[in-house]
């Protein structure tokens, strides 16, 4: 299995991505630049996290007209692995491969602070062989990630199982408190139907190193690699 | 060809939170307005289509619309087209 972690004008967490695949967990990784049109034969693709094109219009709405874009929807669309954090979300979102949409968040504030994630998809690659009893610890740094979908996709997303993660408390609660943004039904991450493409805006990567003392995060990469490597 | 100028307007969806419109309805009362509420913030968008007649321009722009200029799922947009002399 071959990593790809693409690079955006603005994205700021690839070196992060990179350094947990390729360091932390060992893997064969790769740097994407936008304006390639070369996957460079990687089987799983990353959008980062950052401001790709100063989140100009909208977040993620010019990235994904990019070039490498091209290549990673149809990437998708063969059923090739996606996964979009923070930024990478919200151009996953805006290039249709993920329903739904990232809105301000409702306090109108850029929020940077660690939260709890309750893994709900039981069928989906980064929380399958997660505990479902557990809260997860990983941290958010964002301005737009009040998840929204309308009521025909919202009603799809429950009914297919397309929900990765839900914000929570310590103790594993989705209550309205431990909701970070006013993401509908506390939503943090979602999969498409057909269980390829992520998006979540918590930040993994930065909660995969011992050294962080903050390591939840490094599960749901094990989760993915488990599955695809097995 | 002539050329066509459009202003785009694109605004929250009605049923949506808009908490910058919010913010800045609270903040009329504190400058002694508090008659004005329900603001509502979006994009102003001007822009230039070479077309061919105006029925062209409106369906160029209209395509931008929704191909980039608005998220049709947060967003909605109205816009006119004239031609610039």
């Amino acid at each position: 299995m071959k990593f790809g972690v693409v690079v955006f004008p603005g994205s700021n967490c690839d070196e992060d991505l990179v350094y947990v695949l390729r360091d932390v967990l060992h893997q064969d990784v790769v740097k994407l630049w936008h304006k390639d049109h070369d996957l460079q034969g990687a089987d799983f693709v990353f959008l980062p996290g950052g401001f790709s094109y100063g989140d100009y219009l909208r977040s993620g709405a010019i990235a994904r007209f990019s070039p490498i874009m091209q290549e990673v929807v149809a990437h998708a669309n063969k059923g090739g692995f996606v996964m979009g954090i923070c930024n990478g979300f919200q151009i996953l979102c805006e290039a249709k491969l993920l329903p739904g949409a990232l809105m301000h968040n409702e306090s109108r504030k850029f929020i940077c602070k660690n939260v709890y994630l309750k893994p709900v998809s039981k069928s989906a690659l980064p929380t399958k062989n997660l505990d479902f009893d557990k809260a997860y610890k990983v941290p958010i740094a964002h301005g737009e990630g009040n998840f929204f979908a309308g009521d025909e996709e919202r009603k799809q997303i429950i009914q297919n199982d397309q929900i990765l993660f839900r914000y929570c408390n310590a103790e594993g609660e989705t209550t309205e408190e431990s909701n970070p943004n006013g993401s509908m039904l506390n939503i943090a991450g979602i999969t498409n139907k057909t269980k390829n493409v992520f998006g979540m805006m918590p930040h993994p990567e930065r909660a995969a190193d011992f050294e962080l003392e903050n390591t939840d995060g490094r599960e749901i990469f094990e989760s993915i690699l488990a599955l695809v490597n097995a | 060809m002539s050329t066509f100028k459009a202003e785009i307007d694109v605004m929250p969806l009605e049923a949506l939170l808009d908490p910058q419109g919010k913010a800045v309805s609270g903040s009329m009362k504190n400058l002694g307005l508090p008659e004005i509420g329900g603001v509502r913030i979006g994009k102003h968008i001007t822009l230039q289509v070479e077309a061919k007649d105006k029925k062209t321009a409106e369906s160029k722009v209209d395509e931008a619309c929704k191909k980039l200029l608005c998220n049709e799922i947060m967003e909605y947009y109205k816009f006119s087209v004239s031609e610039v002399k």
